[in-house]
């Protein structure tokens, strides 16, 4: 499997970054449901938040990287057995997954910076404050973070379903493209 | 004359009632001479702040008569303030003040007993998180006189302590902080 993509198949960092998104969009969706319900006398009260932020910045770094990817590398062609409407569908659904990933992280961010702290990220270094003192900022941020989120998740259960359709009724090549399994050249 | 000088004595007698003489004051929110503060145990080994804002209230006053006087005061529950937004937005919520579902918390005085002098115990409704409880308030008279640019001002410090699961504020945040102090300090401008 070679690095880059081609014109019939993803290469190792396009496959890499979708699944390490994936994981990662969801363990992030549990944990912050699970962190907002902890008690105060938890040990995870502090923890579990700035495990939280951390990893959302990392996502905005993987997410950054793969929109950098996808303008250095091209994308690999639809495939020929997809219809106008597919490939239509497939390219709106793959945009609204981007618009809401990226929503969720920068209204997480937008929480946590309302009165000018930075996020810090493994306690390693800190992503500085760059907007504050909106009004409501952190009322407003954390309602769209909520919400979105919970929009990304169906959603991104829809693009699941939808890629299990294209194995399983289908029978073309659309998941095992993503998983790696390039098809025969 | 005589009727003269029962009339005198009959409106002197007015004046001289507390009812007559109690002055009205706005408590100065324009001017920021009033705060309502709160203060909460942290885990027992320190104190938080925090602050409301947004507030507006009257009271009236008389220094002869002290109990006759009342004080009404109304708050946006969303000005609060702990210098720490995260902190704020899950104080907003519904684990504490659900300030959504009850944006305003309100004190009514319903009767006003003099302790001493320059003090009081003020009686009253006070109405946070949907919930209306009497509560007594400590208060002490700080001063009063012209002020400079041609009104009058009064002022006042009013001390409670409230237990959080009488307004209905169900986080546990450990046994030294099941209660919060509030303070209510108050310049008022005669109107």
């Amino acid at each position: 499997m070679q690095w880059r993509n081609s014109s019939n198949q993803y290469g190792l960092v396009s496959v890499a970054i979708h699944w390490l998104v994936a994981v990662a969009v969801f363990s992030l969706f549990a944990l912050g449901l699970w962190m907002t319900d902890l008690t105060y006398y938890s040990e995870w009260y502090r923890t579990a938040p700035a495990l939280h932020k951390s990893i959302g910045v990392t996502v905005f770094a993987l997410m950054l990287l793969r929109v950098l990817w996808r303008l250095w590398t091209p994308m690999p062609a639809a495939l020929s057995s997809h219809s106008a409407r597919v490939r239509l569908l497939s390219r709106l659904g793959h945009g609204l997954l981007y618009v809401g990933i990226f929503t969720v992280l920068l209204s997480g961010y937008l929480i946590s910076t309302t009165e000018g702290r930075g996020v810090s990220v493994f306690g390693l270094f800190e992503i500085p404050a760059m907007l504050s003192g909106l009004p409501n900022q952190a009322d407003i941020a954390g309602a769209i973070h909520l919400y979105v989120a919970w929009g990304l998740i169906i959603f991104a259960g829809l693009h699941a379903l939808a890629a299990v359709k294209h194995h399983v009724f289908d029978r073309d090549e659309t998941l095992k493209r993503i998983v790696g399994c390039a098809p025969k050249q | 004359m005589i009727k003269k000088t029962l009339a005198a004595l009959l409106l002197g007698s007015v004046l001289s009632s507390g009812a007559a003489l109690a002055a009205d004051y706005v408590i100065d929110q324009e001017g920021q001479h009033a705060f309502v503060n709160f203060k909460i145990s942290h885990l027992g080994y320190s104190w938080l702040y925090g602050t409301f804002k947004d507030f507006e209230g009257t009271f009236s006053y008389d220094q002869e008569q002290p109990e006759a006087s009342n004080v009404n005061v109304t708050l946006r529950t969303a000005s609060l303030d702990s210098n720490h937004a995260e902190r704020d937005k899950h104080l907003r919520g519904a684990d504490y003040l659900n300030t959504s579902k009850h944006p305003k918390a309100t004190f009514a005085s319903t009767r006003v007993l003099s302790t001493g002098e320059g003090t009081a115990d003020i009686i009253g409704d006070l109405t946070l998180n949907g919930v209306t409880k009497e509560v007594l308030i400590h208060a002490e008279f700080i001063g009063e006189g012209n002020d400079p640019w041609g009104g009058y001002r009064a002022g006042f410090e009013g001390k409670t302590t409230l237990q959080l699961a009488d307004f209905g504020i169900k986080a546990n945040l450990g046994p030294a902080s099941e209660s919060v102090e509030l303070t209510l300090s108050v310049e008022g401008v005669r109107q």
